[in-house]
Parts: structure tokens; sequence; C-alpha cells
């Protein structure tokens, strides 16, 4: 078995690909819509609306940068209040115009700093999940790197999540979990073994409903997320929408019942 | 010209120094926090744990808690025996399970019942510090979910106190889906059009933070609560640099527009009373 903190390195590597290429891969005619109508426009969260296929969808991205200078501007895909804002302005657009609802999701966490945390990162974070989890029209979500914690979940709670193969999806940083645990950033390594965060650990746990494997090119790749997107979007279709949002509730309800 | 030294404190107790408070046994009284008044603990409990000279809020039991909160021989817990367990066999869970039993007495990290608050029927949940920091673990998540369950199906408003470290690393991915569980009932509740207030005791931080805790109709805090997403540690630790002072208390965030009322603990029945009756239609 592969150690869980070389998942951790994969999907935190730099070289890997970033949400803005899956968008390009998988949908076409994406039109990037920006602002949270409250306070600015954060540019770790890009939000829009595209085609997949014939269905039109609102797609709502965490975007790390491919580049240093990108990566900056993007501010390494840590999202502070106003982009989980922009996105629930999306969910809500999305739900009046009867969309589906495609998340990608590749972050370290919410940002941390005096200005989020002034603008209620928590009380954010709290509103997109409730948003998201009663939202009227079929929601996926796809972590294609890392899966840090609240940040991530804000985007993904919906009808099923996703993962890459060698993506992450973890409560805390194997980093942070070893200074709280062993009082030594070292141990990475012990604290990723027991996080359990690799997408197999969490397939395992029932937490997502799919993996894809990533030895095929990436066009390949992202050619088979299209399809299983289409075919799930078009079975969550079939729903009424208390079907869709039972099945939902009970995705979650039945986590350590 | 004075003799230096005239006017010093003197050096020794026989000397009939102020510190004589010095003798009093060590269990018989705690330092406040904040002001670091010796209080003697019969009568910081009389005052609710509240410190008389600054009103520094100490922690309460969750028993404490009900005590003080629900009418008296009122509440009655649901959902016992359902215990927490080392599901993903981390690291030393076991062993920090039993040490939070033998801490706090309780089996998790909140209880829930039903009780009335002037004779109006509500339901109760109130987590408990004590138990490796409030942490959220599955079971938390699912008491707390089975409360709002309840809750709708008896149409009955919820109170919930929180205090919290946030979701508990130690069940991994499991305690962070509990943020989602716990808010997917709140909402079922709340769209029942069902009152659900929560109190936010010092610390609530978190996972907590950034689910039901931060998702009352009302939200009420006690004076000087920390309430945070990040921690003031892990932020001054991100951005190298020492936090405003009274950064992310409770005053912090009513001026923010995060909370709606800052109520001290000896009010705070009253004020709970108040706003139920409101929803409620009971007349005083």
């Amino acid at each position: 078995m592969t150690e869980a903190y070389e998942k951790v390195q994969l999907a935190r590597h730099k070289d890997r690909p970033t949400a803005k290429s899956y968008i390009d891969n998988i949908f076409k005619d994406f039109t990037e819509l920006h602002g949270d109508r409250r306070f600015g426009d954060d540019k770790a969260i890009m939000a829009g609306i595209a085609w997949l296929d014939k269905i039109a969808v609102t797609v709502i991205a965490i975007e790390k940068g491919s580049d240093l200078q990108q990566r900056v501007m993007r501010n390494f895909g840590s999202a502070n209040p106003e982009g989980y804002r922009k996105a629930m302005r999306h969910f809500e657009q999305a739900q009046k115009f009867k969309r589906p609802v495609v998340c990608f999701v590749d972050t370290p966490g919410a940002f941390c700093g005096i200005g989020a945390e002034e603008r209620g990162q928590g009380q954010a974070i709290a509103e997109s999940i409730t948003k998201m989890v009663s939202l009227k029209v079929p929601v996926i979500s796809i972590i294609i790197g890392e899966g840090g914690s609240g940040g991530a979940l804000a985007l993904a709670s919906g009808d099923e999540v996703w993962m890459m193969e060698n993506s992450i999806y973890s409560v805390i940083t194997p980093e942070g979990c070893a200074s709280i645990l062993w009082k030594d950033t070292s141990k990475v390594k012990e604290a990723a073994n027991n996080l359990k965060l690799t997408a197999q650990d969490l397939y395992n746990l029932q937490v997502v409903e799919k993996v894809f494997s990533e030895k095929l090119p990436f066009e390949k790749l992202c050619q088979e997320i299209k399809e299983q997107l289409i075919n799930t979007l078009k079975n969550s279709i079939l729903l009424t929408e208390k079907e869709l949002l039972d099945k939902r509730y009970e995705k979650f309800r039945k986590i350590g019942r | 010209m004075l003799k230096k030294g005239l006017f010093k404190k003197p050096q020794n107790i026989l000397e009939g120094g102020t510190n004589s408070r010095a003798e009093i046994p060590e269990e018989l009284c705690r330092k406040c926090a904040e002001c670091n008044k010796m209080l003697f603990l019969g009568e910081l409990k009389e005052n609710l744990n509240v410190c008389d000279q600054c009103g520094y809020h100490f922690a309460l039991s969750a028993r404490e808690r009900i005590f003080i909160t629900a009418d008296k021989n009122t509440f009655k817990e649901l959902f016992v025996g359902i215990k927490p367990k080392n599901i993903l066999d981390f690291f030393e869970y076991d062993k920090k399970l039993s040490s939070a039993v033998q801490n706090s007495k309780e089996e998790e990290s909140v209880i829930c019942g039903t009780c009335k608050i002037n004779k109006i029927p509500v339901c109760l949940f109130v987590m408990e510090g004590r138990f490796m920091m409030g942490s959220m673990g599955t079971v938390t998540g699912e008491k707390i979910t089975r409360l709002f369950e309840y809750a709708l199906e008896k149409s009955l408003p919820v109170i919930g106190f929180c205090v919290s470290g946030g979701a508990r690393m130690q069940e991994g991915i499991l305690s962070l889906m509990q943020m989602t569980k716990t808010s997917a009932a709140v909402k079922r509740h709340s769209d029942g059009g069902n009152l659900y207030i929560s109190v936010l005791t010092n610390p609530t931080t978190g996972g907590v933070t950034a689910s039901f805790a931060m998702e009352g109709d009302i939200i009420i805090s006690e004076p000087k609560a920390l309430i945070c997403f990040a921690g003031p540690r892990v932020i001054e630790q991100t951005i190298k640099q020492q936090l405003p002072k009274g950064f992310q208390k409770a005053e912090f965030l009513i001026e923010k527009g995060f909370i709606d009322l800052i109520v001290e603990r000896s009010k705070l029945k009253d004020y709970l009373f108040k706003l139920l009756s409101f929803h409620t239609g009971a007349k005083k």
C-alpha cells in the first residue's frame, strides 16, 4: 500500500492540474461570473455557467493557480468568506434556473487571517453547507487535489462526492495533526496514516461515491468524468425534488449513525 | 530627607503584610483568570461561576448549565448510552476517550434532552467542555442531529449551548461530515417553522462555529467568549503578527454583526424565556 503521506505530496504537487484545466476539458463555453455582491470578488473561487454536453450547468471551483503568479493571485486556493458567499449566490441562481451544479474542490483549507475572521469565515462556511445540502437541484462535488477541512466541505455537501485517485480529504492537515498530537511536525507521516485521508480510505469509509484512476492521460480522464457527470445528472433529474433531497439527507445522515 | 525604604512593602507575614490571603487553602478558592482576584469557591458557585469583581465567566459543566437553565426537575435526558468508539483505530484515541469520560463523568461531549424554561417546553443540548475540549465526534453529531429531528417531530424549539474546540481530529473525516449532518438537520427543523437559539460560550471554535453554532435563528453569546473559526494562535503563527486586543471575542463579533446579543449568565434564562415567549405566544 502506498503511504498516505505520498498521496498528500501528490495531491499538493505543483504540476498537478488545477480546476481550470478540468473545466476547460470537461465543459464548453465556461463563462465566469464574478463577485459576491456584498464585499468583493474572491479569486480563490471561480464560478460561472457552462455546457456539459447539452446540459447548462453552474460550475463552482476552488482554483489554486498553475504558476507562482497565478497562485499568489488565487491565494493558493484558500478562500475568504466572500468566496463562499459568491458560491452561495451561484447556488441560488442554479436553483432558480433549475441548473445542476458541479463543484471542484482543491484547497489546503479556508483562509486563516484577520480579515477572514472579521468577515465571518465560520458563518460563511456554515451557511454554504446548509445551502448546498438543501439545494433543490442536483449537485456533485469532485475533489481534484486537496480537500482541506471545512473550507472543502463548504463546497462538498452535495448528492455525491468524487475524488481523484491521488487526492486527499481531511479534517485537519497532517502537519496540524502532528503538531497537536506529538508537538512535532516531523511526524507528518504517522499523522497522515492515522487520519485516513486518501481517496481509497474515504471510499472504504463510504464518504465518497467514486474514485477516478489517474493512470489515464488527462484528456481521457476528463472524458471519463464528463460521461460520469452526464450519467449521474441524468439519473438525478428523474428524481422528484423530495426524493433528491431525502437521498442527499440520508447520504450524510448515515455517517456515524 | 526621607529614609530609603520607609514606604517599602513589609517583607514578611510577621510584619503584618498584605499577603495574608496566601494562607487560604488553595482548594477553597480560585484565582480569576481575568483580574487575578482570589475568589472563594462557595461564593463563586453562588455567583454562577462569574467573578464578582470583573464579571469574568468561568466555564460551567454541562450538568451545572442544565441545572441553572431548566426549570427544577423538568430535564429529561435523551439518547443515553451511545458511546464514541475508536472507529479509525487512531493513535491513543481509546486512552483519550477513557480519560475524557473520567474527567467529565459524561459519555460524550454533548448532553441532549427536553426540559421546560419558565414552563415553556424546549429541546436542549449542552456541550461539555471537559470532554476532549468539547470536540465534535460522530456521536456528538449523531446526538445533536437526533435532537433536531426529535424537535421537528414534536414541533419544539431547540436551545443549544455550544463550547467546542471544533471537529474531533481522532475521528478524521467522519467528524468533519458531522458538520453537514447537523446542518442538514438544523435546516429541516428550521423549514418546519421551529425556533433554534444557539448560545455560544467560551470557547466556540472550528467546525462547530462553521456549522450549528452559527445557524441559530438567534445567536446569543456570554460576555468575552472566544468565538472563531481559526483560533488566535493559528492565525498568529500564519500571519506572524500579534492580533489586536479583544479580537474574536463576543464583543468583537457583535460589532461585526455576527451575533445578536451578549447576555451575562445571571440574565440568560430570563432572555431565553423572553425570546421563547415571542415564538410560542406564552404570556408572563
